[in-house]
This record gives structure tokens, sequence and C-alpha cells, in this order.
């Protein structure tokens, strides 16, 4: 491996002041490392100095209120979010997404900041934070903001932080009332693969039964995880029967903008969407008393 | 031309861990893994380099209670933490009921993914002590083993779980 | 050591011998060594997979800090004798393995060696290949055998031409070799079919995928003696190998095995070991080399692509009347695909009136390619277990009673003309028909089971091994024989009971290649076959002179006895007329120091025996979601025939690993190509089966004894790997319908291929409503 220095604040501010004293250094945030490292040992990422975010008790917070909803700190590892009764009860999905990330032992380290951050459009936590539109929340020396998740990728492998900014945490609204969630990727073995094409779907049904909200996010389909607002329209306001899962998934493909590569053609990956989006959602609803299959 | 860092050959940055019940102070290159720091730091070979991006699970460690691919760990962020190793799964010259079930039941061939597996079965155990057969792959699916076709590595954990190894 | 005397360990599922070392993580593999004064060396690799070198410049690099020395091809000594041949499995000339080894004036594959580095540390050594300036001028990339053989295609070696039964031809080629066998005519033979089949597939790549990258320590002493500590499965053939590339003698150069993390025929070769002696040499030092995983990928020597057609022709009642196979092998960057084994091994469970392969060793800017695991066979038994499956279809038989039909038996003619002798073809069907998977009907949708047959021929080669007797009556078995299938447990049990000794008695050290006698590497399923003859030998031997030495102890002033005078069993030896006159092997044994008569040594060794022909079986059920196209294996048993079983844990371990390495081959792993540069080099993308992926998997053992050797021992290590992907295409074939002809067959192209068949038949619905 190349070179580099190690650093690991305690304090938040302290990882600020060594962001502002960058001066043309690159600092590169250490989460879990399950990305970062090897992008170091390969050569295809560079760092001058390495800053290890996991002391920062900020970043380390896993929270709930049920008015304010779910904070995960960005170095929280995946176990420690899929444990967590909480998550499990309010929002499988990000369950789901956390369990699926690699072996127990990349799941003991890897952090659902560092999936965004790294920002692959294969990220398998993504998907179930954009169907509860989490907001990521930026910080650095220059001050906080608050960006939707949605808009906080922009491109393969790119964000809006800027160089001395971190990703601090996600905020999740409290979810819908009679809501479910769940995330499904394709790959080609039963673990240990990266998403061929992965969906996640929310739905909400009203006292009637109707659909009151249905989101869909979908990854390695796009440059960047993306919602599928064509197929959220179909189903919102309708009652759920099997021909409209169907036309969901359909719908869900307009979302999508995919490339061929060593794991997945288009043409394969649309078809994923189609079948995923439809067995997403049906497992939601089976979550809320509704057998379609 | 090059921009390899030349400059930054020399730092150091100093470690202090507990490694199989043993403190260690030591001096590490930032950017040393820690499997490399216990393989040649400290001589502790039984961990192994199959890939070093975390696909194969040979240099499975326990780092403070939780399997790691000490691969994907760099020797500085082991400051202060409990390592538990191959080496250190015998305890006072008694075999652990797993490193005795993998012998019994030929749960090796060439054993280098063995102490990975081993670890991966031991954090298993120590979370779930009687896991399904289902539940045992899933608690292995991030260690390769290209000799055994697993199945003598599965009844040998499940064995253990039984009780029927001690 | 007849066959007759019931064994005490032979055939007893004992523990590995070597199995507590591995579990307290102190075996000591290719990268755990470290010597004083150790340098780390690293290889600069073509980035390009076919480019001329114009010039290498190290002079930035020799002056960085800590590098010790460089080394190119220029360093190589000159090529004397470019006809000899080296491998063991895959025969290599010693020109191609020198530009194998480090690229002269062309490199050849993406990943090539070029320049070595050795420096005080790892990163330095990086630091120095960056600073190396290599000019390449690029050449247009041979991707796959099929575009080599254009007439117009680019070729890799000026002086290549091709090697075939016929006259010398006129032009350079990149088809190395031809070969033709068979007997039979064929005309006739479809003329004489009710049913002719005739189908074209395809393999890729794909690698052994052993768990530990190659790593070597060489160290070039003050007296110019090598000593390289390496990951290898021949010492001697590593020395040979060292020896004609280095110019040095044998006795100036010991090869020290290290415990080997896996091969499967891909660590026959020397690799990284010349460039570490030029290195250690250079700079004085030991000098370590390890491989990571990308360089495993792509600059080791992987599997044969393989591109088959096969005919096959039967009358109604599922005779055949003729083969036929034209197979065409891609070798990578130098001749040398397995084109023997796979022509050998295609039709091999078979007997036909009329059979012929032709076969094409073709080369193209790949990584060369090694032996894996029945090299050649695999993608063989693809091609010939899927076309059979589909006449079985055709003829409407079913397919274990088609191959039963077909069985070859003893006297029966492989295609190569080689009759065979005992074999367990029947026996393994025999053993199907009985099975419980085979007599549980598989229910549920889009479910099918697959059954494919799987052969190898068995290597034999030369063995040897020493059977030293200690003056306190234990035994040591001293050979030079690499243990990488748990060999020295099986070569324990068998002179344990060879010598009628208590296991614990015994042990058993795998030494260099300056303290051990000759022997060949370990490969092709020949190990525990042809040792059990050399132990055979040498046992016979150790007993021979404890006869004497006996005889000479018990002897009386007024009688002298003589060894014949002796009888031996069970650790005692006495006098045949007076049974009273007994002596215990131990005290035997002790004479040796008092009485001068020297040590008790035997030495076994084998270079011709019988081939000991190896066949396996597989039955797998699967099932198949025809909306993602992913294949799940519902139930898996191998069956082969091991002709006798030394240790059935060791047998079935052979039979399960290679059971899975087939799976891997069959639904998931390739190397994934963009001209010519490997697009998957990692174990991410390059997907090993993981536990998850399989079911258990269940072994069924037949004995047919071999006709040679004491025991009749069969290889087990090859078959096992062989039938798994036919058997799989047959069982998605019967799932959902679709011939799968082309590996792997990934959940994306079972989709695809479901999708057409489901066109077609939809086409074929309209086409009908329309008439
Ligand atoms: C074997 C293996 C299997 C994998 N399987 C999956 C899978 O199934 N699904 C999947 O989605 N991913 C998978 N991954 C990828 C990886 O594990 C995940 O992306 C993981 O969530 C990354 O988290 P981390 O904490 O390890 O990130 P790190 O590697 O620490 O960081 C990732 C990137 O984010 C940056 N970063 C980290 N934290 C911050 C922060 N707070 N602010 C700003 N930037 C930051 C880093 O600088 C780096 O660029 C796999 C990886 C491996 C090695
Ligand atoms: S070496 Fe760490 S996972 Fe392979
Ligand atoms: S025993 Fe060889 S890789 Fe598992």
């Amino acid at each position: 491996m190349r070179p580099f220095e190690y650093v690991a604040p305690k304090r938040l501010r302290e990882a600020y002041a060594i962001l502002a004293q960058a001066d043309g250094r690159t600092v590169r945030p250490l989460a879990g490392g399950t990305d970062l490292i090897d992008q170091l040992r390969v050569g295809r990422k560079r760092a001058d100095l390495v800053m290890d975010v996991k002391h920062i008790p900020e970043l380390m917070r896993l929270e709930w209120g049920p008015r304010k909803g779910l904070y995960i700190g960005a170095g929280v590892p995946c176990y420690r979010v899929y444990k967590d009764p909480v998550v499990a009860q309010h929002y499988p999905a990000i369950r789901d997404g956390a369990m699926l990330v690699g072996s127990w032992q990349i799941q003991h380290r890897a952090s659902l900041g560092g999936n965004i951050c790294n920002a692959a459009p294969s990220a398998d936590t993504v998907p179930p934070l954009l169907v509860y539109e989490a907001i990521a929340h930026i910080g650095g020396p220059r001050g906080e903001r608050e960006v939707p998740l949605e808009r906080f990728f922009t491109g393969p492998g790119q964000t809006v932080l800027a160089p001395d900014e971190i990703l601090l945490g996600v905020r999740v609204p409290p979810p819908p009332p009679r809501s479910s969630s769940h995330y499904l990727r394709f790959i080609p073995r039963e673990e240990m693969d990266i998403a061929v094409a992965g969906v996640a779907s929310l739905v909400a049904l009203d006292s009637r039964g109707v659909v009151a909200r249905a989101r869909i996010a979908l990854s390695a389909v796009a440059p960047t995880p993306v919602r599928a607002r064509d197929a959220e329209a179909v189903l919102e306001g309708q009652r759920p029967t099997p021909a409209l899962l169907v036309e969901a998934g359909e719908k869900a493909v307009l979302a999508t903008n995919p490339i061929t590569d060593v794991r997945g053609s288009i043409a394969y990956r649309k078809e994923l969407v189609k079948v995923l989006t439809r067995r997403t959602l049906s497992k939601a609803l089976a979550d809320l008393g509704i057998t379609l299959e | 031309m090059t921009t390899f860092p030349l400059d930054k050959l020399s730092l150091r940055t100093q470690v202090r861990m507990k490694v199989n019940g043993e403190p260690h102070v030591l001096l590490v290159k930032p950017w040393q893994t820690l499997l490399e720091a216990l393989r040649e730091e400290l001589g502790l070979t039984g961990t192994k380099e199959g890939c070093g991006n975390g696909n194969c699970g040979c240099c499975t460690i326990l780092m403070n209670g939780k399997t790691v691919n000490s691969c994907l760990v760099l020797a500085p962020e082991a400051d202060g933490a409990e390592i538990l190793t191959v080496e250190g799964l015998a305890q006072n010259g008694r075999l652990d009921p797993l490193q005795k079930a993998f012998i019994q039941y030929g749960a090796l061939q060439c054993g280098f993914c063995t102490p990975g597996f081993l670890l991966s079965a031991k954090y298993l155990l120590q979370e779930n002590p009687n896991p399904t057969e289902h539940q045992v792959r899933l608690a292995i699916a991030g260690n390769l083993c290209r000799c055994t076709g697993y199945d003598k590595i599965v009844r040998a954990i499940l064995a253990v779980a039984r009780g029927e190894v001690q | 050591m007849t066959t007759t005397t019931p064994f005490r360990y032979i055939g007893k599922p004992i523990p590995k011998a070597d199995a507590l070392e591995r579990v307290t993580g102190t075996a000591r593999f290719g990268a755990d060594l470290k010597l004083p004064g150790m340098l780390h060396g690293k290889v600069l690799r073509s980035p390009h997979p076919h480019a001329y070198i114009r010039r290498i410049d190290a002079s930035r690099a020799l002056a960085l800090e800590g590098v010790k020395a460089v080394v190119t091809a220029q360093d190589l000594p000159p090529l004397e004798d470019a006809r000899a041949a080296f491998g063991g499995e895959l025969m290599i000339d010693l020109d191609h393995l020198r530009r194998l080894t480090i690229a002269h004036e062309k490199a050849l594959f993406e990943g090539h060696a070029v320049a070595a580095v050795a420096a005080t540390s790892p990163e330095i050594a990086e630091a120095a290949l960056e600073l190396i300036q290599v000019d390449y001028e690029v050449l247009p990339v041979v991707e796959n055998a099929l575009d080599a053989m254009k007439p117009d295609a680019p070729l890799l070696h000026p002086n290549l031409y091709t090697r075939t039964l016929g006259e010398k031809p006129s032009k350079p080629s990149n088809i190395a070799t031809i070969v033709e066998v068979g007997f039979g005519d064929l005309e006739k033979a479809w003329a004489a079919a009710d049913v002719v089949v005739e189908q074209s597939f395809e393999t890729q790549m794909v690698h052994q995928g052993y768990l530990e990258p190659q790593a070597c320590v060489a160290w070039v002493d003050a007296d110019g003696r090598i000593h390289v500590w390496t990951t290898t499965q021949g010492t001697f053939n590593a020395q040979r190998m060292l020896s004609a590339l280095l110019k040095v003698p044998l006795h100036m150069l010991n090869v020290i095995p290290a415990e080997v993390g896996g091969a499967f025929g891909g660590k026959i070769y020397v690799i990284l070991e010349p460039l570490a002696i030029l290195l250690s040499r250079k700079a004085g030092r030991p000098v370590k080399m390890v491989m990571d995983r990308a360089e495993v990928f792509r600059a080791t020597g992987p599997a044969s692509p393989a591109y088959i057609t096969v005919k096959a022709g039967a009358k109604r009642d599922g005779t055949l009347t003729g083969l036929y196979a034209k197979i065409v092998m891609d070798a990578g960057a130098f001749p040398g695909a397995p084109v023997q084994g796979a022509t050998w091994c295609i039709f091999a469970p078979y007997k036909a009136p009329a059979m012929k392969v032709e076969a094409y060793d073709v080369v193209t800017n790949k990584p060369r390619v090694q032996a894996y695991r029945a090299p050649g066979a695999t993608a063989a038994a693809f091609a010939s277990e899927s076309t059979l499956d589909m006449l079985a279809e055709r003829l409407g038989l079913d397919p274990l009673e088609f191959r039963l039909r077909n069985a070859a038996q003893e006297g029966d003619q492989n295609v190569t003309g080689q009759t065979y002798g005992r074999i367990g073809v029947k026996a393994i069907l025999e053993a199907i028909r009985k099975h419980p998977h085979w007599n549980t009907p598989l229910q549920g949708k889009n479910r099918g089971r697959g059954l494919a047959m799987g052969a190898w021929m068995g290597a034999i080669l030369t063995s040897s091994s020493q059977v030293v007797v200690n003056v306190d009556g234990t035994v040591q078995i001293v050979t030079g024989q690499v243990d990488i299938t748990g060999t020295r447990t099986s070569m324990l049990q068998m002179v344990a009971d060879m010598l009628q000794l208590p296991l614990d008695h015994i042990s058993i050290r795998v030494g260099d290649t300056n303290c051990t006698p000759y022997t060949d590497l370990s490969a092709g399923s020949r190990t525990t076959f042809t040792q059990s003859a050399a132990l055979a030998r040498a046992c016979q031997s150790v007993i021979a002179q404890m006869k004497a030495q006996a005889a000479d102890a018990l002897s009386k002033p007024d009688r002298r006895l003589t060894p014949e005078d002796i009888e031996y069993a069970d650790g005692k030896f006495w006098v045949k007329s007076d049974p009273e006159q007994v002596l215990p092997w131990r005290q035997v044994a002790g004479l040796t120091r008092t009485r001068g008569t020297g040590p008790i040594v035997g030495t076994g060794t084998v270079t011709r025996l019988q081939p000991a022909n190896e066949f396996s079986a597989q039955l797998c059920d699967v099932e198949v979601d025809p909306e993602t196209g992913k294949v799940k294996i519902l139930r898996f048993t191998a069956f082969q025939d091991a002709g006798r079983v030394i240790n059935p844990i060791q047998v079935e371990g052979q039979m399960q690993g290679g059971a899975v390495q087939g799976i891997g081959w069959g639904l998931f792993e390739y190397y994934a190509w963009d001209k010519g540069k490997l697009r998957n080099p990692t174990l991410l993308d390059y997907r090993e089966p993981t536990a998850l992926d399989l079911p258990m998997i269940d072994t069924c053992i037949v004995e047919v004894p071999a006709p040679d050797g004491p025991l009749g021992v069969r290889g087990v290590g090859e078959p096992p790997i062989v039938p798994g992907p036919a058997a799989l295409a047959n069982a998605i074939y019967r799932a959902v319908g679709v011939r799968l002809t082309k590996l792997p067959m990934t959940p994306e192209t079972v989709f695809w291929a479901i999708q057409e068949k489901k066109q077609a038949e939809h086409l074929q619905a309209v086409a009908g409503d329309g008439a």
C-alpha cells in the first residue's frame, strides 16, 4: 500500500480542525474501511491522511424517537443497525439492506455512512433509506447542513460533499402509519456479491385498504440510487391487486438508466427491476395482511 | 513520473493491543493492515491472506469479540483492541471443541482457510449456540474454502453446537 | 502385503495426520517464512495483452534508497536446449518456459512479468516498480482460439509451426498441435443410427481458485547454493525447471516444500521462484515474493477454455453407433492446452463401434494455462454428457438406462486406442440405480434432475519413498512427495498395515530435494495410487532386512539361520521351524546399533504401472427461478469408483471438494475479458461458491480394484470435478426445458434462454392459430 498518515479524532471539533487544515492534502474519512482500504491498496484512491471517524461520539449514535424518527450516525456499522429492534420494527427495509452488505465480518465494520459516501450505484443500504425519505446530515469547519439523501448523489462515486465536509449521519423520518417496507437485491450467488439490481419498496395503506403512500427506490440500475416515481404514482390511491404490482414493476423500469458490465446487461437489469419491484411490494403488503402472491 | 509519497516511508505509529490475552505495544506503519501487523510484527502467521479485500475470509479474527477481516483493518485502528487469532483458540494446551471437531470430521484439507473458519464458527456459536444448518452456512458465507465443498465444515460446526464434541 | 489380510488402518476414517498444526495455525505455508535480512520482491507486469517491449529503463528504480536489485529477461542465462520439456501434467518446452517466466521481446498477456525488484520493504519495492520505465509497442490482441485460428490472425510466435501427423507446414500459425485419434467408420455409424445429434459447446477460462496465492523465499548463499522454500506440487519438478532455466546443477539447488494452500494443478510450474533466485543472487540476501490475488488471476496458469462440437448417433434401442468430437482448446500465450486429457476423457465411459476425436491446441493472448483437476476432462464431459442426454431424450430413453446400455468395460477401447483393464463404469451406474437419490421422485415446479458421468485416465510417472526403521523400532517415512490431498495420512495408514505395526509407531516427513529420493509431482490423481506400490516395495525391503537381522540374532552356534528361516507378523519375528524362538520388532530394530549391520532403510520406486482409469458420476436436483434465471441446487450426490478406499474421510473430501469446483465452473466462474484485459480479477467478481450456495454433498463410493498396484487403489482427486457442469445442464433442461451449451450457466444466461424459448413457443402458437 502507498504510505499515508493516520489520525483518529475523538471530537467533532478536532475532526473539523483537521479538515480545515488539510492544505491541499487529501484527507479521507475512514469508517469501517471495507471500501476505502481496498481502494487505497489497489491505488483506485489516494490519501495523504486517513481520518478515522469511529471515535467521534456524534457519528456513532443510533437513536430513535416516535416523533423525531431515527438517527443513524455515519459510522454506525451495519450489524448495530439490523440488530436494533426499533429498526426491525419500524423500518424493515433498512434492516434488510444492512443485513445484505457483505459477510458478517464485513457487517461488523461496514457503516451506512461509508456505504452512502462511497456512492456506489449498487449500495444496498441506500434504497431503503430513500423510501423513507432520509436526510443526509453534513458537517464541516464551515458549518452543518442537511440535504435530502436523494440529492446527495451526483454520479457513480460522486456526492455533494465538499472536500472539507463529512457526513455526520442520516435522519430518517418516522414511518407512515400502517406501513411496511422491504428491500431485495439480485445477485448470482446467495451472499458476497454486489447487486445486479436492487429494489426497496414502502407501502402505507389507509383505513380502506387503499395505498396512501408508495415509495420505490432502485439500486445498481442507474448512475446513482434512484426513486421510481412513476411506479409510486401507479400505486397511490389504488387498491393493491396482482395486476397493479406488475404494472408498478413495469413503470419502475422507466426510472432506470443501467449499464452493461460484468455483473449484468442493461436488458437483464430492467427485467430484474420488474420482478424485484413486484416481490418487494408483495412482501410489504403481506406484512400488512394482504397476500397477493 | 511517479507520485509515490516517498517522504512518508519512515512514518510509524504506536499501537497497544491485547492479542490472545497478551499485551503488546508495537510500532506500525500507519498504512499497514492489522493482518500484516499480526503476521509481520508479531509473527502470528496462522492468520492468512487469501485476497486482501474482504472476499475470502482467510484473515478472519475476533476484534473486541466480533469477527472482522483483518486485511480490511488498519493496524492503528486496533489501538486499544482485544484480538483473538487462531493461535489463541486453544486454552492451556486444550484444544477448542471446534478445533477438535474440524480434525475429527475432516473439515480441512489444505488448511489455509481453517483459521478463518474456526473464528467465524467461534463467533457464531457465541451468538447462537443452537444454529440450524442454514444459519451455519450464513455465518460462514464470508469464508471461502476451495478444498472441502463445505460439507464437512458445516457438519463439524453442527456437531460442536449439539455438544457432540467437547 | 497381500490384499487378503484384514487391514487395521487401510479403509478406516483415520483423522488427518497433520491436522493439528492446521487447526492451531502453526502449519507453515509459502508466505509464512521469514529469514534474517530478507528482502521483498515484486513484479512489474505488462498492462498490455500483446506488445513489443522496446526498452526497459530501471535506472531510476535502482537509484531509490532501499532497492537492492532489479532483474529482467536479460538476466536469464542463454538458452541451450530449447526442446527440453517440463511440466508433469501440461508440458511446456524450455524456450517457452523462459518466456513465460519473464517476457523477452514481447509481452504476450496482460500481467506477463516484465521486470522484478527486490527492496528492503514491500512499499519500497512497489515504489520502485513505478520508477521502471518500459516502452511498449502495442500489438493487436488475439482474444480467443477461434479468432486465433483464422488465417489472417496476428501471430503470437513467429516460429510456431503446427504439429500434425502430416508434413511440417510452410507458414507459422497460432495452432500449435492438431491431434487426431479414433477407430471405426463414422460414415457407416451415422448411416446405421436412427437418431444423430450434433451440438456445439463453449466453456470459458476458469481458475483453480486455491486460496493461497503463490509465494516463495529464495536464498542464494555465499557458496552459490540455492535454497528455495516454495508452495509447489512437486519439489523435484520445480528443481528441474529451475536448474534448466538458471543453468545450475541439481546438487546446488535445494527446493524445500512449504505447506500448499490448495493447488489443484495450478502449482506445478515455477513462476516466482526463478525471479526470486535471480534477485537474491544479485542482492546477496534472501528474497521473499508473494502474489496478490489479482496477480494470481492474471499471471498464474488457469484452465483452458474450449470450443467443442460433439456428434453422436444411436439406434432406436439406445445402442451407440458412433461418437465424434472436434475439440479446440485455448492454451493461452504458449502451447500446451490439455487436449490429451480432453481427448481421452470425452467418450471414456462408453463403447461404440466408431469413435473419432480431432483436437486443436491453440495460442492466444491470455495467461498460459496449467492443469486444473482432470485437465481437459470437465469441458469435454460438459459437451459429451450434454449431447448424450439430448440423444437419450430424442430416443425417449431413461438417461441412466441409456448410459448403462453403452457403458464401457474391461476389453473395450478408449478413443485413443487404449484397451481398458478392469474399470468401474457399470458399477457406478448400478450404484446410482440403487441409490435413494435416484429412487426418490423429484416433485415441484421448475425442478429437474440431471445425471452425468466423468472420467480420468489416471497419471503414473515416477514415485518413490523411503521407509526407515529407527533403533527403537519406530518407523519414519521419508519422502519428497508433497502432500496436497492428505497423502501423508494415507501413506501412514498403508505403511502401518504393510509393516503390521501400530499407526502411532510411524511418522512421515515430507523432505526437501536434497535429502529425499526423486519422486514426481503430486498431481493427476497419481499420488496414493503410485505411492501404494512404491511403499509396498520399500516395506518389503524393510521386512527382508529385518528378517536378515533377526536371523542373525536367532542363529545358534550349531545352526546358522537365513532370512528364509524367519517368519514375520504383527511386530514379531520367529523361526519358522521353531515358533518359540521369537524376537519382537523393537528388539530386532535395536540390533542395528550394536551389530553393525547398518541402518534399515527400504527404498521403493515405481515408474511403470498399468493405468488405473478413474470414473465418476453425479446426480443433482435443481430448482430454477424462471423470473431471474437463478439456479438453486436442492440435492447433490457424487458417485465414484475409488478402486480401494484407503481413508473414507479423505475420499469423500476429494469428492465433495471436486464436486463443488464443478458446480462453480458450471454456474458462476469465468474470466471476463475485454480485449485481452481481465475485468474480474477479484474473488468478488470471480465467484467461487460459498457455503450458502450449496446443499450437503452426499457421496457414494464403489470399489472396483484397479488392475495394477498392490492394493487396487485408484486415484480419486480428478474425477469428481468432471461431471458437475454437465449434470447441472441436464438438470436445468429437465427443470425448465432449455438446453444450455455455454458455461457458466449464470442466472442471466438461463434467464434469456427461458425468454427465447417462450418467444419461440409464442411464435409457434401464433403460427398455429394462423393455420
Ligand atoms: C467483501 C465485501 C462485500 C461487500 N458487499 C457489499 C454489499 O453486499 N452491498 C453493498 O452495498 N456494499 C458492499 N460492500 C461495500 C462496502 O462494504 C460498503 O459500501 C460499506 O457500507 C462501506 O462502509 P465502510 O464503513 O466500510 O466505509 P469506508 O470504507 O470506511 O468508507 C467508504 C467511503 O466513504 C468515505 N467515508 C466514510 N465515512 C465518511 C463520512 N462520515 N463522511 C464522508 N466520507 C466518508 C470514505 O472516505 C470512503 O471513500 C462490500 C465490500 C466488501 C469488501
Ligand atoms: S484476505 Fe482478508 S478476506 Fe481475503
Ligand atoms: S481446506 Fe483448503 S481452502 Fe479450505
